[in-house]
């Protein structure tokens, strides 16, 4: 195999169009703070990134073993929390975030094992139920902890001076661009997340990875061959929170702040589902492009409208349907639209089509 | 038979299973020998399947055993039996319907060759298992449709890749039902040969399912009849084939057979 099909570990995106949209992808996410200079760009471009970790990693769950996990944001928020807690209380520096992280990685693989070993036994639709218990519980146990997660007000930190936005690596901008802590809090975060995507394509394609797409298809066939389907399914979401949970240590960093809202939340929780469904289910590379959409979404879709709004001031019914307020249905109406044209997500409609054509 | 007088491979004592009211398996003991093959026959509903369910691990039993190599492993969850060597291949076709023909037997190479776990290697890599399976699927006649989704296969080439895992498996005990049911003529003696291949080993142990007597005559070194779940009969192939109970069961058989088209 060629070192570039081998980086993606030969899993082609299987369709020119999606070739051309997660090269461009790649490009303005690793020269986004040249491209989009901005505090505002570069914070929608660190999102972008983590949102594809966090949506990839949930992909591992329900795409590749076909169970639905309400969880996920509880993992994401033990990361941050990981990363929050130290910091929080002075302690600033890399040592602190690398153990933090590798403290909330450990607990998210406790917890997931516990989980899927407890409930997988019985039936997807009870591990379901498990992780949204587990969940509400985790959620209830970070707001009433305060002396340990600043509850509802959540933890404001400092981070490591290369990080802080009054760092500059250089004394002159480069093309314009001062290299200040916040570019390099987002390279970071990319580079982080590039190499946890290969990490995921890598493990989807291995052998564990297609005994999950073998589980998908088919358990009872999958154990008749002498596979353990509790086994791997709980491999998978061990593996699939602790990806989550280095996504949420990269948020804590990105926002110097870290709260129920911004981690545990079940919006959070929702957006996920929505990038995933969005994407193309079992794919990797569609819930990084739903990622894309709903990120940008968020943060474009009501500036947008507002523009719109403004622009038929006169005109009778318009501006009310485009007033900003009411992006969350616009939200909506692009999600069903998105669903109705492309049944299997966008990458999976797209492979559909090549493989017609 | 030179097996016979070692210790059975497999065995069932008092083995029994009950759905609600119904007794499918009923109090069946039988002990199955290394080298030959046994044919398991009985009209539709005698608990054939529900037998090699219960010897596979696709069901637990309500009382009774099954010991294999002389360990007990009735309440062994099934991929632990497969991994024991216990192979099974399913009467209604229990494919992986997406994936392609090849990885449907690729799957159970690697099962074989228990890499499952392994996450940081691709498996595109194990050169030497795909070739494996392809060698598999160049047995059953499968080669040209490698690259197809299972879900494609017509009927007969779909119970020809259930013969191929099987095969793949490289089981110790092979459980085949009714193989070749719903094939084409000329596809039938394929699927007979792999079998009688599999008996010139000389060392496995094979059990079939089979309605039809003239294969169960050409294979069988051992003939056991269930009916109603009972073990009714067991013997040499001629002499268990003319006693008057099978010819009642292959008359039932006989019925159903023209019934099914
Ligand atoms: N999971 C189950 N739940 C309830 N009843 C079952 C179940 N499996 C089998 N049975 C019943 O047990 C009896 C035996 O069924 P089984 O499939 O073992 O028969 P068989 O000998 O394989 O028949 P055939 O020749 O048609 O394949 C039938 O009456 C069937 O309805
Ligand atoms: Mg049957």
């Amino acid at each position: 195999m060629r070192f570039g099909a081998r980086l993606i570990s030969g899993d082609k995106p299987g369709h020119p169009v999606l070739s051309v949209l997660l090269i461009a992808l790649l490009v303005a996410l690793a020269g986004a703070p040249f491209f989009f200079p901005g505090t505002r760009s570069l914070a929608v471009a660190s999102q972008i990134c983590i949102f594809i970790v966090l949506a990839a990693s949930y992909d591992i769950m329900l795409g590749y073993t076909g169970i639905v996990s309400f969880a996920h944001t509880m993992f994401f928020g033990m990361g941050a929390y990981g990363v929050a807690i130290p910091l929080a209380n002075g302690w600033v520096g890399w040592d602190a975030i690398l153990l933090g992280t590798v403290g909330g990685v450990l607990l998210a693989v406790v917890v997931a094992i516990g989980i899927g070993l407890l409930s997988l036994r019985v039936q997807a639709i009870f591990f379901s139920m498990v992780t949204l218990a587990v969940a509400s519980f985790a959620q209830l146990l970070a707001t009433q902890l305060r002396g340990i997660t600043g509850g509802e007000d959540g933890l404001t930190f400092s981070v490591p001076r290369v990080l802080s936005p009054a760092f500059r690596l250089l004394a002159q901008p480069l093309f314009g661009v001062r290299l200040d802590g916040r570019v390099m809090t987002y390279y970071l975060i990319f580079a982080v997340t590039l190499v946890l995507f290969l990490l995921m394509l890598r493990i989807a394609n291995s052998p564990f990875g297609s005994v999950l797409k073998a589980i998908r298809e088919n358990g009872f066939r999958a154990e008749a061959l002498g596979y353990r389907t509790v086994v791997y399914r709980t491999l998978a979401g061990a593996l699939s929170a602790a990806i989550a949970a280095v996504a949420g240590a990269l948020m804590a960093l990105l926002l110097r702040y870290n709260g129920p809202d911004t981690t545990l939340s079940f919006s959070i929780m929702v957006d996920i589902l929505l990038m995933v469904v969005i994407g193309g289910m079992g794919t990797l590379y569609g819930p990084a492009l739903g990622a894309v959409v709903i990120v940008l979404a968020q943060y474009y879709l009501q500036p947008a409208m507002q523009a719109l709004s403004d622009a038929t001031a006169g005109l009778p019914l318009l501006p009310a349907i485009f007033h900003p307020d009411r992006w969350l249905l616009w939200l909506g109406v692009l999600f069903v639209l998105i669903v109705y044209f492309f049944p299997a997500g966008i990458v999976g409609s797209l492979r559909g089509r090549a493989r017609k054509g | 038979m030179s097996g016979s007088a070692l210790a059975p491979i497999l065995e069932t004592r008092g083995l029994s299973i009950r759905f609600g009211g119904q007794i499918a398996v009923d109090q069946v003991s039988c002990a199955f020998h290394s080298g030959t093959l046994t044919a398991i026959v009985g009209p539709n509903g005698a608990g054939k399947t529900t037998y090699f369910n219960l010897i596979s691990g696709q069901l637990r039993a309500t009382s009774g055993d099954v010991f294999l190599r002389g360990a007990r492993i009735t309440g062994m969850a099934a991929p632990l039996r497969a991994r024991r060597g216990l192979g099974r291949a399913f009467q209604l076709t229990n494919l992986f319907p997406d994936l392609t023909v090849l990885e449907n037997v690729r799957l159970a190479v690697q099962a074989r060759a228990g890499i499952g776990l392994h996450a940081l290697g691709l498996a595109s890599d194990h050169v030497d298992l795909i070739e494996r399976a392809r060698f598999y699927l160049n047995r059953v006649r499968l080669t040209p449709r490698a690259d197809a989704a299972a879900a494609a296969l017509n009927h007969g080439d779909q119970r020809k890749l259930e013969v191929a895992i099987l095969l793949a498996l490289e089981p110790a005990v092979f459980m085949f039902d009714e193989p070749t049911a719903g094939m084409s003529v000329d596809e039938v003696p394929v699927i007979l040969d792999l079998i009688e291949a599999i008996k010139a080993d000389g060392d496995k142990t094979i059990l079939l399912v089979e309605h039809k007597m003239d294969v169960v005559r050409r294979l069988a070194d051992r003939v056991i009849v269930l009916h109603q779940g009972a073990l009714v009969a067991d013997g040499e192939p001629a002499e268990v084939v003319a006693s008057a109970i099978v010819q009642e069961a292959y008359l039932g058989v006989r019925r159903s057979e023209a019934a099914h088209g």
